[in-house]
């Protein structure tokens, strides 16, 4: 341990921060969307109506076969021409921060939707039955009666997901976005002392995703009927 | 803005003459499956071994185990292989780790990534071993017992095969997750598919054409992989469960 | 006019016959019970009355409205027929009083307070009022299916239909349920009831309808059912059950 020197640390903790807000706010872009936009996928894949549940089943299906990185660069790569096809924005400095959310939000969609969908599914049949016996409408039923049962049952796997792509977010390094991972690792090549910064970065994601899954193992248990 | 497409760019030579760029992006092929393999049966070899610790009496070794999954599970894939490809030889004894990084740079990326992935998805092997072995009756693990089996006999020949059988679906999922994670391997230099894609992009001006092509190889695995396992599955299926007859 | 009309009903489940050209009618304030074997298609043939189940053949009419007429507003429908269901099916994210009012705010659009009133007036009348803030799962299984049926007359309905509705308790709390029918029964509500409750069909039913094999084989007055039964299987059946 004495050849490790962690003096570089303290002076690089407001590029670390940074980085971290960075981190957070891809981490906290992409889970709301990712319930919102995955919750309609959920929905449409289990509706009847087949031209639009094959549509969400080949969405789901092609974001869950391809890695994460390659998605990434995807939108690296046809995000900046859009912008400026469409918007007529030219290339800024933002466009790393934007392409890396547009891609985490919709391949985090295609997760989530699988997870949602499975919720919807272990609602009984028969809550259904007894809403539409009420004369409530599909989307009343679904409102009131299924969805509130269905994110009850699905909590825990909705935020252990949204641990994961918290992890998930370091991958923005391959577009040169500097989130936590990325700022980290510049300091250390810059200072020299990468395997520091590396270890550092390690045991804070080891103590924030930790923590995070202690309490989700809490709130599993204080909610299991 | 106008795009010129030309798929021909795949039968055409690379700048050093000795490929084509088709080759290069199967030479990336190549690399993306023999390092998810190895990775994958390291995962196994490691992950039941892990899995089956996690479930034995002795606190302690279920206990370390244990340790082992939340330290792996905990930090980013991408953190790991960094730690293993740039930690590691500082931590060895300075022979041993000055010997490491003398050798061929191509060697020190594939053997880091391959024990980068072998063990964070043995992690997630153990785990789902662990599930199987707790979803089965309590009686299997008595009554192997109670016939005079040992209790690693009983592992052996009652609780594991089942318990394999029945994880085989999440099993699946894991495994194809260690083809897509092979990708974050292109951080460290290791010219695996997704690394050949952005040299493609490089060096040509065809980046459309590239990423398509390796998008459908990816898609391409996938669609392999998850007929074989469902091969797999069918051929050892037992009557009377889930997928049984 | 009848209140409901079931005119010559077939159903498939893929090439599976389920339902074989049932007819039968209630009319207002009668009370037909439903009796048969499992897998007669009992439950199957309630459940298409109120549109739950679709059919392939036949007719069904509501109180005037034909359920395949494409102009007919199936939940306006469903509001006006009461259903209670074999598992209860109470929302179980929801307390009594919210499983009770909330058909009645969303669905028929009365204020919260008008919702509330009825809600509990029909919780008073299966004798539960004091339960209105608890959760379904706080609730014992006879006290669930009661709140179910608060909950369906909540609604003002025209006619009740009932599935198995004691199937799925414990023997001592079968009577709690059956007395509540008996009740609503003497009062005149127009009730199908899907049962295996053979005295609660000789105390109250004014039609016994049995099913064997997807076919209505036996339609007639209690007595008559009781007394004579014509087909062999109702008489096989009868005799089965009643031991008890």
């Amino acid at each position: 341990m004495e050849q490790f020197d962690w003096t570089s640390i303290p002076g690089a903790l407001p590029i670390l921060a940074d980085g971290m807000l960075i981190t957070l706010e891809i981490t906290a872009t992409a889970i709301l969307v990712g319930i919102l936009w995955g919750t309609v996928l959920a929905l449409a894949r289990l509706s009847g109506n087949r031209p639009l549940a094959w549509l969400a089943a080949a969405y789901v299906n092609l974001f869950r076969a391809v890695p994460l990185v390659m998605v990434i660069l995807w939108f690296y790569l046809i995000v900046p021409t859009l912008l400026q096809r469409w918007l007529g924005v030219s290339q800024s400095s933002d466009i790393r921060m934007i392409s890396a959310l547009v891609a985490f939000a919709l391949f985090e969609s295609a997760y989530y939707a699988e997870i949602i969908r499975a919720g919807v599914q272990s609602v009984p049949k028969g809550q259904v039955d007894a809403a539409f016996a009420l004369g409530m409408p599909y989307h009343l039923t679904m409102r009131l009666v299924v969805l509130p049962q269905a994110f009850r049952n699905m909590l825990p796997l909705l935020l252990t997901q949204a641990i994961i792509l918290f992890q998930d977010t370091s991958l923005v390094y391959v577009i040169g976005l500097a989130d936590f991972f990325g700022a980290a690792y510049k300091v250390g090549d810059r200072d020299g002392r990468l395997v520091e910064l590396l270890l550092f970065a390690g045991a804070v994601y080891f103590i924030l995703c930790f923590g995070a899954s202690l309490l989700v193992r809490q709130l599993q248990k204080k909610y299991s009927t | 803005m106008s795009y010129n497409w030309n798929w021909d760019i795949f039968l055409s030579p690379t700048p050093s003459g000795e490929s084509t760029y088709l080759g290069w992006l199967l030479d990336g092929l190549q690399w993306t499956l023999t390092l998810s393999f190895g990775a994958w049966i390291m995962a196994l070899v490691l992950g039941i071994g892990l899995g089956v610790l996690r479930t034995v009496p002795n606190r302690l070794l279920a206990g370390s185990a244990a340790a082992y999954v939340e330290v792996f599970r905990n930090v980013p894939l991408l953190v790991q292989l960094f730690i293993w490809y740039f930690v590691l030889p500082e931590l060895l004894p300075t022979t041993l780790g000055d010997a490491l990084k003398q050798t061929d740079p191509l060697a020190q990326q594939f053997v880091a990534a391959l024990l980068c992935l072998g063990c964070f998805t043995a992690a997630r092997v153990c785990e789902q071993v662990r599930a199987g072995i707790a979803s089965l009756p309590r009686g299997q693990r008595n009554a192997g017992l109670a016939l005079g089996l040992t209790l690693p006999q009983t592992y052996r020949y009652v609780l594991l095969p089942m318990a394999l059988r029945l994880i085989l679906p999440p099993l699946t999922s894991e495994f194809l997750n260690v083809f897509k994670n092979s990708a974050v391997a292109s951080t460290i230099g290791l010219i695996e598919l997704s690394r050949q894609s952005q040299q493609l992009v490089d060096y040509t001006a065809q980046a459309y054409e590239a990423f398509i092509a390796v998008t459908l190889l990816y898609v391409l695995i996938n669609v392999l992989v998850m007929f074989g396992m469902r091969l797999l599955e069918r051929r050892t299926r037992v009557p009377g469960y889930i997928g049984g007859k | 006019m009848s209140m409901i009309q079931i005119e010559n009903v077939s159903k498939w489940y893929g090439d599976f016959q389920v339902l074989t050209d049932c007819s039968t009618h209630v009319n207002p304030g009668e009370v037909v019970v439903v009796c048969g074997p499992s897998g007669s298609g009992k439950s199957t043939l309630i459940r298409c009355v109120n549109g739950l189940e679709a059919i392939q053949q036949g007719r069904i009419v509501v109180n005037g409205t034909a359920l395949s007429d494409p102009t007919t507003n199936l939940s306006k429908l469903r509001a006006q027929v009461g259903m209670v269901f074999q598992n209860f099916e109470l929302f179980p994210h929801m307390s009594v009083t919210d499983n009770l009012t909330i058909a009645q705010i969303k669905v028929l659009g009365r204020s919260t307070a008008e919702a509330l009133a009825r809600g509990l007036a029909m919780l008073d009348r299966v004798g539960l009022k004091a339960q209105a803030s608890k959760f379904p799962g706080a609730l014992s299984g006879g006290q669930q299916q009661r709140v179910a049926i608060a909950r369906a007359l909540a609604m003002d309905p025209i006619c009740m239909l009932f599935d198995e509705s004691t199937s799925a308790l414990d023997p001592e709390m079968v009577n709690e349920v059956l007395d509540v029918m008996v009740e609503l029964a003497t009062e005149g509500m127009t009730m199908m009831c899907v049962t295996h409750e053979m005295g609660f069909a000789r105390k109250v039913a004014d039609r016994v309808i049995f099913m064997d094999h997807g076919r209505i084989v036996d339609d007639a007055s209690k007595d008559d059912f009781f007394g004579t039964p014509r087909a062999e299987r109702a008489k096989l059946f009868l005799s089965k059950i009643l031991q008890h």
